[in-house]
Order: C-alpha cells, then structure tokens, then sequence
C-alpha cells in the first residue's frame, strides 16, 4: 500500500504535492469546498441541464403562449387567466384536495393498524406481509379497470353482494357525490401497502427493551401502542404523509381509469383537468396548468414537510 | 397503448421503402425511368383509421379491396382508439411528422383543428375532386384547398326508435316537442323506458344538443356565421338553449332508463333493438353495429329526427363522412405521394363506395358521384332518405363553424344527470368553446 504511491490515486502522499507543485493549473479546475475537479462533474451536469433544466424552463416559456405543438403564439399570461378561469378548476382543485387530504388520512391509519397487526407474532407473518404489498405490484390501469366493473351499480359483484342480502347498493361511480370517495377508496387499497411497509420498518427499529420496561411498570397495550409506538415511529408517520400526499395531489391514472373525471366534471382533479386540455389540443394552456399544478404542491408538501420535520427535532 | 405500439412501425416503414427507393434506383437504373417504387415496383403505403366499427370494417376493405386492384401497391393498415383520445394521437403525430401515409379523420371542425394548410398535402387538382357531393367538400376545404376523400357515407343525427312498441301502443312517429313528449308519456304508461341515455360512452350525452341544429338554423338561419364571429351565443339564443332543456325535460320527467349513467353506447343500442327502451337519440352511423349485435333490428328499429318546435320545419342535422388525408410528410416522396393519389382516386370512385358497403351498411347517401345505395339496408337508414329527398337536412354546426367546444359531453352528462341546469349549463359551453376560437386564432375571439 505505501510502497507504490504513485499508482494509487487514494493514498494520501500525491495529494500535499499538488497544490504545492502545480498550485497555478490546481487551483483552476478545484475549488476548497469541491471534492472532486470541475470537469468530473461535467457528464452529470450535461445530462442534468438537457433532461431536467432545458425542458423546466421550456414549459415555464410554452405556458406563456398559444402552442400548436408546429408553431407559438407568445400571449403573456392569458393562459393562466384562461387557466383560472376554467369552470372545472374549482371542482378540480377543491377534490384534489379532497382526495390527497383523505387517501393520505386514510392511509396512515390503515397502514400503521395493520403494521402493528403484522409485527406481533402471528401465524404466516410473511405471507401475511407479502399479501398487503402485493396491490402495490399491479398496473394502476389494471385496477381502475377492474374495480369500475365491480363497482358497477347494477351487474357489479360489489351491488349484486349488498342486494344478496337486502341492501340496496348505490352508484359506487355513478353517483355525483360518491364517485371520488370511491376512487379515493381503491387508491387507499392499492397504496396502503406501502405505508404499511414503512410503518413495520419504524415499528420494527423500535427497541423491544422500552416495551418490556413499560409492562413492568404496568402500563397496558393501549397505552404502550400510544406512549411508545406511536411518538417514536414518528418518522414513518413523516415519511408516508409526504409521500402520500404528494402521490394523492398529483394522482391522475386511478382517476382517469375509473371514472374520467365523471359524471360530467364532478370527480376531475387538477391532473385530469390538465390532461383534458391536452387532449383537446391546447397546449400552451395545458402547460400553465402543470407550472400551477407544480406550484400548488409545493405551496403544501414544502411547509408541511418543514413543519413535520420540526416537530421531530423538537421531540 | 395501442398508441404506444403503433408509433414504432411507420418510421421503420418509411426507412425500408427510403432504402428499398435507393436500391432500386441503383441497381435498375433506366429500366424504370423516373417512376419510384423498389425493384419489384411496389410502393408500402401505411393508412390509419379508427379501431371502432365501421370504421375499422371500411379502412380494411379499402386497403384489401385496392391491393387486389393493384398488385402493385400495399397498404399496411393500423387503427388508433376513437374520441379526444384519437384526437391527441392524430394532433401529435402530425406535429412531429410521424403520422401514417395516409390517415382517415372527421371532416369539419375536428379536421380544421390539425391546421391542414400546414400538415397536410392539397389534392385540389385531383380528378375525383369535381364528384364530390358539395357539402362534403366544403367540410374538407381549408383556404382555397381540398385536402380530402370521403371515408364511408354521411350520416344523420336523430332519434332511434323501436317500432314494435310504436305499433302496440299506436303511437305516431312525432314531429314537434310536444308529441314527442305525449308519447313518452304513453310509453312510460306502458311500462317501457321512454328515452334511452348511456353515460358510459360520454359522447352519447350529445345528441339531444348536436341533433338539433337542424331546429336551431331553420328558427335562426344566421347562428352559424354570428357564432363563428362571436357574435351569437348558446345562453343567449333561446332556439339554442332549447336542446340542453329538452335533455333536462327528458331527465326531470323520469323518462330515462335506470341504467343511464352506466349504461355504455352498446347497451343502449341493444335495449332499443329489444325494446325494452323507445327512444335513443342517436347518430346513423350506429345502426351498422346495432344490427350486427341484434339481427332483428334491421326491420325493428327505425329513425325519425330531433323534433323541434314547428311540424313544418321538421329535419334531420347531416353528419358529413369522415375524410382521408395525406399528410405533408408523405408528399416529400413522390412515389409514395402517386401512390397516394391512386388510393385516393379508388376510395372516392363508385367502386370504394362498394367496398364500403360490402362491409358495412351505410348510414346515409356516399358523397361521391355515381355511388347509390344497395336496396336491403336497415330500415333506420330507410328512414334517413326522405328527409334528404325533401330537402329537410341541415349539416350539423361542427360542419359550418370551426369552433367546438372539447367538454361538452361532460356538460350534457350533468344536464342529463340532473347535475347542471340547461341554462347554466348553456353558459359554461360558450365559455368552453372560448378556448377553441382562440386556438384556432379566429377572428373576434
């Protein structure tokens, strides 16, 4: 190791010899604070300009203009009027929100009950584990598909259930006031895996010595669940609200699949208010709506996620 | 992602028949003279269309009926899905000259929305042109081009009606609103759904709407032009505002099947056919697939217009046929550009027209010259021919006016659900369409 310095490029005797040798040329191509010379960045950075800075900035421009994908029109900032003005968006926005704030919700409730479920010491644990993440596996499209045909009011195998034992089941996605939450639903069915997933992680990492010490000291299963568990699988709970929402305020394939923003406009989120734009050939207005879908996110995930963390240091 | 698969194959064509054209005129040189085409002659042509029938059904024997024709060129064909979903396809690969040789589109608003002086090839000069019908010429004329061949017949816009029914219960075929709603009131009586609606196929929602532009332009003969201006809008115009009432009235009334708002356009057409429905407002162009589905159709259902307001003035709104177009992209190659040309002339001839029908009953008359309509069609599309031979048919707006909103069958949905009121409902359509106008940078808007 020491007696060939000349080969190794991590011992460290060639370091001291260059800023002293060739401080002049060194001095060019690193910085004090760069762990590497500039041009090792190079082939990152150029991957990163042409794949993620170019087209940032390109859509920031094209949402400025009237865009037939063949040529542009610049108008200034008539498409976000025309953007605001959309008589969907107050639906869209308002059930975007809907829906984030209740998948999100609905998730980490499920995920941590069944968490707590799959860390005791039940028979198939494994198995058990495997069953609860394998909705995550499946194509999205493939589940909207399947469940719009068992949700259907009248040859679906959720109603003909409900009817087989007297209850009249409703439009499931039919029904104005109903089809969102029934989305909402199947996402929480096909995402709770994943929450649940995290929330073993955090449960697991938990030392078993504060419960042994909590049952000497009396304390029930209620209580060691509240004072123990909970506050201290406080970063799995972070985790799958960030990640949760997110996913829930730009969720649009579920949606898309199941109900197409239908009846009418009554179950269309930001995403697929975007995405009907696009169909229909505007692009330019399409494209102000994603700076503004992108901006709403980060208006709420950027706090909260400041918030969430805070309050971690804090405990 | 049928999209997906289908976006590979043209560029790989187009490489084989630019290699196959380099070949040819290396290795023959002379022999052929300036013509293009590889070593054995023949010209690939790619041709799109939509994947629904009969669409689907009339692109294939086209492209099969004109091989056999002429063995000296082949046209591979792909279908893409229908709708605003179609649209987006059409719209993009055009944009990033990408599309097929040729592709089949609706003429009308949709076909000025792909900006044809720009992506596509004029065929003004071609022969065919002088034999169009003239209303199907004007709906694929942009400037002073005609870029189209017709695709299939035209069809009508009205209602589907089953003609048992109307016989049990002695029921007259109506000409004005108020019949039309003492018969679903009799039909109700009798324990029969009045009026069939399917909001599992959103489209469907517009008929009620887009079928009563023949009442609208005989009430108000200048809407067309002072919509195209802005200067008329639906809200304002009470002869406008009245389709989305009528499908209020329909829904208020309880005259709906129960299924509506899950039923899909095929469960409508069968429960018509059946007759466990009346009515459904519907396009001709369906009776093709109504009659593959349930035989006796053929002779059950028939077809009667949108009723409007006065008896006199009762007709049916035209849908003109789709057209087939050459994009800019395929006219750079001049061989494929003649053969182009050649399939164009064989699809708006008599015998495309019969290669149409062969698969297909029409929905209406061809609009080509010399094309006649065989004597065994379905008695809906029987049904059609009198209003064109009184003169009683107007073609629908997206005919006459470029601008067409891209929501309005989520707006008939909720009026037809009960979600949105017509007159609310009228209003949100006009700021709909706002949208459009100003893509297409119209003047006024």
């Amino acid at each position: 190791m020491a007696g060939t310095p000349t080969t190794t490029t991590t011992s460290p005797p060639p370091v001291p010899t260059a800023p002293g040798g060739r401080s002049g040329s060194a001095g060019k191509g690193r910085t004090a604070g760069s762990r590497y010379p500039y041009w090792f960045y190079l082939p990152a950075a150029v991957l990163y300009t042409v794949l993620f800075v170019l087209p940032t900035f390109a859509s920031f421009f094209f949402a400025l203009t009237r865009w037939r994908l063949i040529d542009f029109q610049f108008i200034g900032f008539d498409n976000f009027v025309l953007f605001f003005r959309e008589p969907a968006l107050v639906t869209g926005l308002v059930n975007t929100i809907i829906f984030g704030v209740v998948t999100s919700a609905a998730k980490v409730v499920l995920g941590l009950l069944l968490a707590v479920l799959l860390t005791s010491h039940i028979i198939g644990r494994g198995l058990l584990r495997s069953l609860v993440f394998f909705p995550v596996l499946v194509s999205t499209i493939g589940v909207g598909i399947t469940f719009t045909v068992l949700m259907d009011p009248f040859d679906g195998l959720f109603n003909q259930v409900l009817g087989a034992v007297g209850v009249d089941g409703p439009g499931w996605l039919t029904d104005p006031s109903l089809a969102l939450l029934s989305v909402a639903a199947v996402d929480v069915w096909k995402g709770v895996g994943l929450a649940t997933v995290i929330y073993i992680a955090g449960i697991v990492s938990i030392p078993s010595e504060y419960f042994e010490a909590a049952e000497v000291d009396g304390a029930g299963s209620w209580r060691r669940f509240r004072s123990i568990t909970l506050p201290l699988a406080r970063p799995a709970t972070v985790t799958v609200i960030i990640l949760s929402l997110i996913g829930g305020l730009r969720s649009f394939d579920l949606i898309w699949a199941m109900t197409r923003g239908g009846p009418g406009f009554t179950s269309d989120v930001i995403a697929s208010v975007i995405y009907k734009q696009y169909q229909a050939g505007f692009f330019g207005l399409s494209t102000a709506g994603n700076v503004v879908l992108f901006l709403v996110v980060t208006a709420i995930v950027l706090p909260l996620f400041w918030w969430l963390n805070r309050k971690e240091v804090e405990l | 992602m049928a999209a997906r698969t289908a976006t590979g194959r043209p560029r790989i064509g187009v490489l084989l028949a630019a290699a196959a054209v380099l070949a040819s005129t290396a290795c023959s040189a002379g022999s052929l003279g300036s013509s293009g085409g590889t070593e054995d002659g023949t010209v690939t042509l790619t041709f799109q269309f939509g994947n629904e029938p009969p669409a689907s059904l009339i692109g294939q024997a086209l492209a099969d009926d004109f091989m056999a024709a002429n063995p000296d060129i082949r046209i591979e064909t792909e279908t893409r899905p229908g709708g605003t979903e179609g649209d987006n396809i059409v719209k993009t690969r055009l944009a990033t000259g990408d599309m097929t040789d040729l592709f089949a589109y609706n003429s009308g608003s949709l076909f000025q929305a792909i900006n044809p002086q720009q992506q596509l090839a004029p065929l003004t000069d071609e022969p065919w042109v002088g034999s169009l019908e003239e209303q199907f010429r004007n709906s694929v004329t942009a400037g002073n081009g005609v870029y189209g061949a017709p695709f299939g017949s035209s069809f009508a816009g009205g209602v589907l009606y089953n003609r048992n029914v109307y016989q049990q219960l002695g029921l007259q075929v109506p000409t004005t609103w108020e019949q039309f709603m003492a018969n679903n009131a009799s039909i109700e009586a009798a324990g029969i759904d009045p009026v069939i609606q399917t909001y599992g196929t959103t489209w469907t929602s517009q008929l009620f709407v887009l079928a009563d532009y023949h009442n609208l332009t005989t009430e108000v003969p200048t809407f067309a032009e002072d919509y195209t201006a802005n200067k008329a809008k639906y809200a304002t115009t009470p002869a406008a505002v009245q389709g989305f009432q009528h499908l209020q009235d329909v829904h208020d009334a309880g005259y709906l099947n129960e299924d509506f708002a899950s039923a899909t356009f095929e469960d409508g057409l069968r429960q018509v056919a059946a007759g466990e429905g009346a009515h459904f407002p519907m396009l001709t162009v369906t009776v093709a697939t109504m009659v593959e589905n349930s035989p006796n159709a053929a002779q059950d259902v028939g077809f009667f217009a949108l009723p409007g307001n006065d008896a006199a003035e009762n007709g049916i709104t035209a849908w003109l046929a789709a057209g087939v177009y050459v994009p800019t992209t395929t006219a750079e190659d001049s061989a494929k550009f003649e053969a182009a040309k050649r399939f164009l002339a064989f699809i708006a001839s008599p015998a495309g027209c019969e290669s149409a029908t062969r698969v297909a009953p029409p929905a209406g008359p061809y609009p080509v010259e010399g094309c006649t309509l065989p004597a065994d069609v379905p008695q809906a599309v029987k049904d059609v021919q009198p209003y064109y031979d009184q003169g009683a048919s107007s073609p629908a707006l997206e005919f006459v006016s470029p601008v067409k909103g891209p929501s309005l069958q989520q707006i008939t949905v909720e009026v037809g659900s009960g979600i949105r009121s017509a007159a609310d409902a009228a209003a949100l359509y006009d700021q709909d369409v706002e949208k459009q106008a100003q893509q297409l940078g119209l003047p006024g808007w």
